[in-house]
């Protein structure tokens, strides 16, 4: 069990013995402030906060994270025995937002639990981390378990909480290993559970596994999954800060935002504020994936534009396609398009005046070969299938959106279908109980805003320009053919005609567009168009 | 207090007031779907329907009226092209995963969502597409099930989970394929559903009815055989509804006459049998005093309640009476007793009741109420399923002729009566074993201590300087409540009456649909005892036809022959 | 009813849900516990389950059909698990499922009768920097070809024969 004085002087132990460990490792460089980093110019253009032990320490080792200041600004907190009032004040002033995806400011939050007097308060970390395409939390967990227990940590003692839940995806077993190892070292070291740090501050965090549930990352559904139910989202008449989970007041942040905040205690509130911009503070971590050539995830300044995330620091579109558009956000978010990109930021205002939101951090880059109406159909699928079903717009509405969306690419899409789905669209976006429904039209949305000539020419001309969508392709037998006949012998339906030796021909309203041919054609002369 | 706008109209109402409730206060009308308003004035804000959304002006998201709270300077409207259309949309939604099949629906002219489409002027379906296929549960002799006619409103669910306590409803699946449904999707008479008919009660849609046997009485009117029916205490007070009647209206006469016009050859009145259960339950309770039986002594009139005791209680199943219920101890005595006066072989004789209740028809056929495998009450409908029979024959209802119910199973005394409310058989039963007890006369035949509409009602009554608990209870969680406390040695009583229904009879679940308009319960509660009130013969052993009865046919009250034919048992069900 | 064979499995189940709160809050992580155990939730757990935990064994029943994790039919010993997030969407992951149904003669959703085999789809199993990506149990196969798909579960088949 440690105290102030052996947790400083286990500090100085675990620092010596780290330095002589990664001293071999060339992954990693000492800068010139002392800092530990990872080397090469992906890494070097990035500004690591939230990241900034990942890969760098041992995730398992408790020590490795208490050498790098871990756990000194929890520690510091208590040996001055902070009022909880200024806590959640320094909080207000760092300006921090919510990284799980609506960005509320965390130290209101947390200034409305502190109001609400109870016997019990909750901490709730959300790592149900359910966008796809987005896994910076996941990475944090694995990483950097120890930044998440403290930052939870500090928000219980400045609210008087005392007790915390991880509710964390059961996709993420090593997650959940490396969790229930920082856990239980923690508390070896006495720096969770009763008595932290000898005060008679008292915390606990207990791990909660999801099962398979999207919409449980929404806070109330959460919170009711957490109490053994079917993760349905709450009607929202009270304020989880108020009465959350098991009626207590209860604060809810995501792994990102928790993992931010033992970093703003130990440097504090100016200096964190001073990252970023006025009204988004700090820095975010984007998952970039798609058609870039580094994939991965990039921390950088709140503000960054988002050429330099897609350019400078992942290397720019692969095979040197044109970039057709970036979708951020995930299922709940939008599409910027190839001509705002250069002129888009990546904070909360500039991402929702285009229509899009930063959501959780995915960043999902697509070129001229992915198809708008396609992608959204993908995101209504997901959202279809993971709609709990409580409310109508969202259960049955966004089914028939999905369904629209399945006539188009059918090729049975009607140029008078277009204002129907946009009306319908904004309907459940204005009516639905939670997020999920809230914001399931957006990627529909902002598609038939800055893509509308693709769906028209779906639903006027029956034609996917990118080439995806393959009822509205038909396969053409191409100049090149030398009328060997394969084609024919093959093709399952029989519809294929020409002589031997001459250039054969596809009846495009028999062929089932199966591929056989074009797979069998020794000289390529087949093609889908 | 807080002071804010609906449409222009300013209101102040108290802090925490939903826009919906103060809307309505002032005349302005939203309408709901999921919205669920309990009998104790408890909400049930599921929110889930989305048809109450009103817009606040400058706004992109909207509000729901049934669970967004008023706050003070808020400017609402609920009359915009934008709410209208929105309402509209959301009507077609729901309409878009629903069979439209209202001209041979049950629920036909008492369907809110039908009334809420024509309300909303919808003329067509905009958004067409797949629908759920759900298999009909028509298992059961008292309730039908058809999901594909659910809403997802929940309000069933929060009704048999929160005031029955029996929660065999639950939510299955997710998304669009969620429906509401039971434990492994089993049909319902695998489950631990009591039949209460809570659920039905409060389903705005025709996703769960009753089983319609009206057909089945279509027949028999027809077979040549003697058809004999009874009506129940809270039949009377209700059936008026049906025909536009105020709630509360007594229709006795013109029910009988009613009933002649169909065709039934003898009508005769359960509040009579009801009388014959005092009798016999008062001597089980003399009985079980005086030889140190168990107490207390559970009343055994409600099927529902019987079903959950057998469910949830296994080790309590000796401390009701077992006494059959009212109707049950009729058609036992009709097929014997009446059988041999009217010289007609019992298999040429159909009985046939009519009950505010759905439970009494799976009742009807659990076998211990039979003999030789044929059911001493062959039909059971409710007061709906009469409602419906009587709009076919096209009667007027309001100008039918009165009729008195037939002699001598037709008179009653107004302990009989009041069986249609919770606390009455308790009370009924009180005038009538004080009186043995004690051997004086009862001055005061009214015990106001356990009537009413409160969830568990207790009382002491002094009988020979002796403290005599009772209480009684309506609504099964209620029923769990006191049982748990008995079981616990917490609470002692001597005597319990308990129903299923939160109200009693009055409020059961075959009775015309109130829409949440509880007023008409107290309405009808009101005209029960109006009806005892105006009797002069006010308890069961007074009844000169019971006397008559037991001179004749019975013997003893809780005699040998009585056994035989007005007890029952019951048995153990599994626990889910 | 509860086969024999089996027994022991319940009453794994019986001591771990002796180490919980006796309350609803215990049910997820005890029908975690059930999978674990069965590979699936048998309707007999669900009832000894609810018991248990003092539930209507409805309630039980509609927590489980939730959750997708949560299976009430047997899954194969090898649970191929296809990324459809976004990432690996616009990858090509779609033709990566129909690379293994294809190998395998099953849909997504269902399982090979021998038992083997099982195909789900995932929404992110987070690694998305390479995707598509297949999760085999616990095993993840990062940048997964189509063309590969028959020679992994060529090598599934080889393990399990020697096995
Ligand atoms: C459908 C839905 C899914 C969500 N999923 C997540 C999630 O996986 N992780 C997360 O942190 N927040 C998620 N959120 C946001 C949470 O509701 C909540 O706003 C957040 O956890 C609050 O933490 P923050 O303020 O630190 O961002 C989701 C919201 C919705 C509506
Ligand atoms: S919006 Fe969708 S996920 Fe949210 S409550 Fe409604 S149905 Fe459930
Ligand atoms: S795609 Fe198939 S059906 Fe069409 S022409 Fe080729 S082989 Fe025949
Ligand atoms: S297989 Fe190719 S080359 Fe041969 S006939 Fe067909 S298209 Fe021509
Ligand atoms: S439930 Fe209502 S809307 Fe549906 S078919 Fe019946 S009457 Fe019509
Ligand atoms: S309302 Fe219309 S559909 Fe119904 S019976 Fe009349 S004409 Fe036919
Ligand atoms: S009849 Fe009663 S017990 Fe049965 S489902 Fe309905 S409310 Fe529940
Ligand atoms: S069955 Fe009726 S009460 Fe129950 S959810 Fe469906 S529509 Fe509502
Ligand atoms: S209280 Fe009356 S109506 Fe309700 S179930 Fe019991 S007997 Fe039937
Ligand atoms: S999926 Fe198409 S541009 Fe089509
Ligand atoms: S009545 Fe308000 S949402 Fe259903
Ligand atoms: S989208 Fe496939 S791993 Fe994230």
């Amino acid at each position: 069990m440690l105290n102030f004085e052996s947790l400083r002087a286990l500090k100085t132990e675990a620092k010596k013995r780290l330095d002589a460990r990664l001293a071999d490792v060339p992954a990693v460089y000492l800068d010139e402030t002392g800092t530990y980093k990872l080397r090469g110019p992906y890494f070097e253009k990035q500004t690591r906060i939230v990241l900034k032990n990942c890969e760098i320490i041992d995730p398992e080792n408790i020590e490795e994270y208490i050498a790098l200041d871990g756990y000194k600004a929890l520690a510091d907190l208590l040996e001055k025995n902070v009022p909880r009032r200024e806590i959640v004040d320094e909080m207000i002033r760092s300006g921090l937002r919510g990284r799980g995806g609506a960005g509320f400011p965390t130290g209101r939050k947390w200034a409305e639990a502190l109001k609400h007097d109870a016997d019990h308060k909750y901490v709730i970390c959300n790592a149900d981390e359910g966008d796809p395409g987005a896994y910076m939390d996941r990475s944090v967990l694995e990483n950097d378990p120890h930044s998440v227990l403290e930052g939870m940590t500090i928000a219980g003692l400045g609210i008087g909480a005392d007790q915390g839940y991880i509710y964390v995806r059961a996709e993420y077993p090593n997650a959940v290993k490396r969790l229930n190892i920082a856990i239980a070292a923690a508390h070896k070291a006495g720096l969770l559970g009763e008595r932290i740090l000898g005060t008679d501050f008292s915390f606990d965090i207990e791990l909660r596994l999801g099962a398979g549930a999207f919409v449980c990352g929404e806070g109330t559904a959460l919170m009711e999954s957490i109490e053994g139910r079917r993760g349905m989202p709450r009607n929202k008449v009270y304020r989880t800060a108020e009465r959350g989970l098991f009626e207590k007041p209860t604060i809810i942040n995501n792994v990102e935002t928790l993992a931010n905040v033992h970093h703003i205690y130990l440097n504090g509130a100016d200096w964190f504020a001073g990252i970023g911009t006025p009204k988004s503070t700090g820095t975010k971590v984007f998952s970039v994936v798609g058609k870039v050539k580094d994939a991965g995830l990039v921390e950088v300044p709140m503000g960054t534009p988002l050429t330099k995330i897609i350019y400078d620091i992942s290397g720019g579109i692969k095979n040197d396609l044109a970039i057709k558009a970036v979708q951020t956000g995930g299922p709940s978010g939008g599409c910027i398009p190839a001509d705002l990109i250069p002129t888009t930021n990546v904070d909360f205002e500039s991402l929702a005046a285009i229509g899009s939101i930063m959501g959780s951090g995915g960043l999902v880059v697509m070129d001229e070969t992915d198809c708008m109406v396609d992608i959204s159909r993908f995101f209504m699928d997901f959202t279809v299938e993971e709609s709990c079903g409580k409310c109508t717009p969202c259960r049955i509405g966004n089914k028939r959106v999905l369904e629209m969306l399945e006539r188009f690419i059918a090729g049975n899409g009607e140029p008078r279908d277009l204002p129907r789905l946009q009306e319908l669209c904004e309907m459940i976006r204005d009516t639905s109980l939670c997020g999920l429904g809230q914001a399931a039209p957006n990627p529909v949305l902002s598609t038939l805003k800055y893509f509308r000539d693709e769906y028209m020419s779906h639903v006027r001309d029956k034609r996917c320009p990118a080439g995806v969508c393959k009822s509205l392709m038909t396969y053409v037998v191409r100049e090149k053919c030398v009328g060997c006949g394969l084609c024919k012998i093959n093709c399952p339906v029989k519809c294929i005609t020409g002589e031997r030796k001459t250039m054969h021909h596809i009846d495009p309203n028999a062929c089932i567009r199966c591929g056989v041919c074009a797979a069998k054609c020794p000289v390529h002369a087949i093609e889908l168009a | 207090m807080i002071t804010f706008m609906i449409n222009d109209q300013e209101v102040t109402v108290p802090e925490g007031t939903t826009i919906l409730n103060a809307a309505r206060e002032i005349g302005i009308k939203i309408p709901t779907l999921c919205f669920l308003k309990e009998q104790k004035g408890v909400e049930f804000q599921s929110a889930s329907c989305r048809v109450c959304m009103v817009e606040e002006p400058g706004r992109q998201k909207m509000l729901a009226a049934c669970s967004t709270k008023a706050w003070n300077g808020l400017k609402v409207r609920t009359d915009t092209p934008r709410v209208i259309r929105t309402r509209r949309l959301m009507v077609e939604l729901l309409l878009s995963n629903h069979p439209k099949d209202c001209l041979i629906c049950h629920k036909n002219g008492d369907c809110e969502l039908q009334t809420l489409a024509a309300d909303s002027n919808v003329r067509e379906v905009s958004f067409q597409g797949a629908m759920n296929k759900c298999r009909i549960d028509n298992s059961s002799l008292s309730i039908v099930r058809d999901m594909n006619k659910c809403i997802l409103c929940k309000r069933c669910e929060e009704v048999c989970s929160n005031i029955q306590s029996v929660g065999c409803l639950t939510d299955v699946g997710r998304g669009f394929h969620t429906v509401v449904g039971t434990v492994f999707d089993w049909p319902m008479t695998d489950t631990t559903c009591t039949f209460c008919g809570q659920c039905l009660a409060v389903c705005p849609t025709g996703a769960l009815a009753e089983v319609d046997n009206t057909r089945k009485v279509w027949d028999a009117l027809v077979s040549g055989k003697t058809v004999v029916v009874q009506t129940a205490p809270a039949v009377r007070v209700a059936l008026g509804e049906m025909f536009g009647m105020e709630p509360g209206s007594v229709v006795t006469g013109k029910m009988v006459g009613a009933l002649r016009m169909l065709g039934f050859d003898y009508v005769y009145d359960t509040n009579f049998a009801a009388d014959v259960t005092i009798m016999e339950e008062a001597a089980e309770l003399v009985h079980r005093m005086k030889h140190g039986g168990v107490l207390p002594i559970l009343t055994s009139c409600c099927p529902s309640w019987i079903k959950f005791i057998e469910h949830n209680f296994g080790d309590m199943l000796d401390i009701p009476s077992s006494c059959k219920s009212p109707h049950e101890m009729f058609g036992a005595l009709a097929k014997t007793y009446l059988a041999d006066r009217l010289n007609v072989p019992r298999e040429d004789m159909i009985v046939v009741s009519v009950m505010p209740c759905v439970a009494k028809k799976y009742e009807s056929a659990r076998p211990e109420l039979s003999v030789a495998g044929q059911s001493d009450v062959d039909i059971v409908i409710s007061t709906r399923e009469l409602g419906h029979m009587l709009r076919e024959i096209g009667v007027n209802f309001e100008s039918v002729k009165e009729s008195d119910f037939d002699d001598f199973m037709g008179e009653s005394s107004g302990a009989g009566t009041i069986f249609g409310v919770t606390g009455g058989v308790l009370e009924a039963t009180l005038r009538t074993a004080y009186e043995w007890i004690t051997g004086e006369t009862l001055e005061n035949v009214e015990f106001e201590a356990i009537r009413g509409f409160e969830d568990v009602k207790a009382a002491t009554i002094d009988i020979q300087g002796k403290p005599f608990r009772v209480a009684s209870a309506s609504g099964l969680k209620n029923a769990r409540k006191l049982l748990n406390s008995i079981r616990s040695g917490e609470a002692h009583f001597d005597a319990i009456e308990i129903m299923a229904c939160p109200g009693g009879c009055i409020a059961g679940g075959g009775q015309p649909s109130v829409h949440q308009d509880y007023s008409i319960l107290e309405k009808r509660m009101a005209a029960i005892y109006g009806i005892d009130e105006a009797k002069t013969i006010r308890q069961s052993h007074k009844n000169p036809s019971v006397i008559r009865l037991y001179e004749e046919f019975i013997g003893e009250p809780y005699g040998e022959k009585a056994h035989e034919l007005l007890h029952t048992e019951y048995k153990l069900r599994k626990k889910m | 009813m509860i086969v024999p064979a089996d027994q022991t499995k319940y009453d794994e189940l019986a001591a771990f849900i002796q180490t919980v709160d006796a309350s609803e809050k215990s049910l997820i992580a005890v029908l975690h516990r059930t999978q674990t155990i069965f590979g699936y939730i048998p309707q007999d757990a669900q009832l000894m389950i609810a018991k248990a935990l003092h539930l209507p064994t409805a309630k039980v029943y509609g927590v489980v059909t939730f959750y997708s994790y949560f299976t009430e039919v047997p899954r194969g010993k090898y649970q191929i698990s296809v990324c459809l997030g976004t990432a690996c969407y616009v990858k090509g992951a779609q033709d990566v499922l129909k690379a293994f149904q294809d190998e395998l003669g099953i849909s997504a959703g269902e399982t090979t009768k021998d038992l083997l085999f099982s195909i789900s789809q995932s929404r992110c199993l987070g690694d998305c920097a390479n995707a598509p990506v297949v999760m085999i149990n616990d095993e993840l196969y990062a940048q997964v070809h189509s063309d590969e798909v028959p020679a992994i579960i060529k090598k599934i088949r080889e393990t399990e024969e020697y096995a």
